[in-house]
């Protein structure tokens, strides 16, 4: 770290804040008069799910940066553990997420990348 | 009116208390994971803590911080950064019809904007449509208030402890976020957000192979209008 203040760094923590916001903006400019019976509010419920879904999907099957170095059996293995603990459980999130998250950490602490 | 264990308590603090739980719980997690990435980036504690306020988007942010680590121009950065977050068009979209009422002024929807995420995103989606359009402003703001806390304390917390958690933990955190969506999205209610939730599931993955840059856009478009229009057909044929 420098003395003073890093303005490149500022300026590109200020502009990533500013170009996300553009999306958002867009969406309140463009969606002033729809109602939530309207077919346009059921499509773009539609779109946001599959977009959030593809995300979560991609994040898992192909991530990029730290997660890769998961191998993907863990990753799915992971998810897997915690999609059937929480419908076993009658849907129970709390115990999902962790049964998830500690068959992975077990994964890659017996098993995983050398770290 | 929104009994909860047989109290009634008022929307800000039911979205309040909605929050505080896995909700926060996760985010925070999550958040330590970013914090200690940002600081292995090249980041100070506090352009961190301000880029979780600021873009309030995890994808996003772990694009600018892992280009930022390998030097990419300026430029770049902010594109892939945006590109990363583009589903906040989508998302802010399909939440706009339940608060247009209750919030006649514009600039207000603007606020709400910004404090969209995947968290409060889903809150609001499940349970505002069977809320008075007054009550969801104030749920949601209650909801997102304590999501944002939790982040931001996540993020400056995960840059302290960078040093001191192995890179087996930070993966671990990091891991967290997907597993946790992809359980509040297992959850989704409502056959057109099933169909829309288990089309993009497949989608998400083939279309980032054709084009990581356009990947996901096409998968709202086409996954997203494919469930749209599959719903659309059995509402006429049953419903």
């Amino acid at each position: 770290m420098t003395d003073g203040l890093d303005w490149r760094l500022w300026g590109i923590v200020l502009l990533c804040g500013a170009a996300t916001y553009i999306w958002r903006a867009l969406a309140v400019f463009v969606g002033g008069r729809v109602s939530p019976e309207s077919e346009a509010f059921r499509l773009f419920s539609c779109i946001a799910y599959a977009m959030v879904a593809g995300l979560i999907s991609r994040m898992v099957i192909l991530p990029e940066g730290l997660l890769a170095e998961a191998p993907l059996s863990f990753r799915l293995i992971g998810v897997g553990a915690a999609v059937a603990v929480f419908f076993g459980l009658k849907r129970n999130l709390a115990a999902g997420v962790i049964a998830g998250v500690a068959v992975f950490a077990l994964l890659i602490g017996f098993a995983g990348p050398p770290m | 009116m929104l009994p909860i264990n047989g109290k009634t308590v008022g929307p800000i603090a039911r979205g309040v208390i909605d929050a505080t739980g896995m909700p926060a719980l996760v985010l925070f997690a999550s958040m330590v994971g970013y914090g200690s990435m940002a600081r292995e980036a090249g980041l100070t504690l506090w352009t961190a803590i301000a880029s979780t306020g600021l873009t309030w988007g995890l994808p996003g942010q772990i694009a600018m911080v892992e280009l930022y680590a390998l030097g990419a121009p300026m430029l770049a950065i902010v594109a892939a950064s945006s590109a990363a977050n583009a589903r906040f068009l989508p998302m802010v979209l399909s939440v706009m019809p339940l608060f247009n009422e209750a919030l006649p002024r514009k600039r207000w929807r603007y606020v709400v904007a910004q404090f969209m995420s995947l968290n409060p995103w889903a809150a609001i989606m499940r349970r505002g449509p069977g809320m008075t359009p007054a009550d969801r402003p104030p749920y949601y703001a209650g909801f997102a208030g304590v999501c944002i806390t939790a982040a931001l304390l996540g993020t400056g917390a995960g840059f302290i402890l960078a040093g001191a958690m192995s890179r087996n933990v930070t993966l671990t955190l990091v891991f967290l976020n997907p597993v946790f969506f992809t359980l509040v999205f297992a959850d989704a209610r409502g056959r057109a957000a099933i169909m829309a939730v288990l089309a993009g599931v497949v989608a998400g993955p083939l279309f980032h192979l054709l084009s990581p840059d356009w990947g996901l856009l096409l998968t709202g478009a086409v996954a997203g209008t494919g469930a749209y229009m599959a719903d659309r057909a059995l509402r006429r044929r049953y419903d």
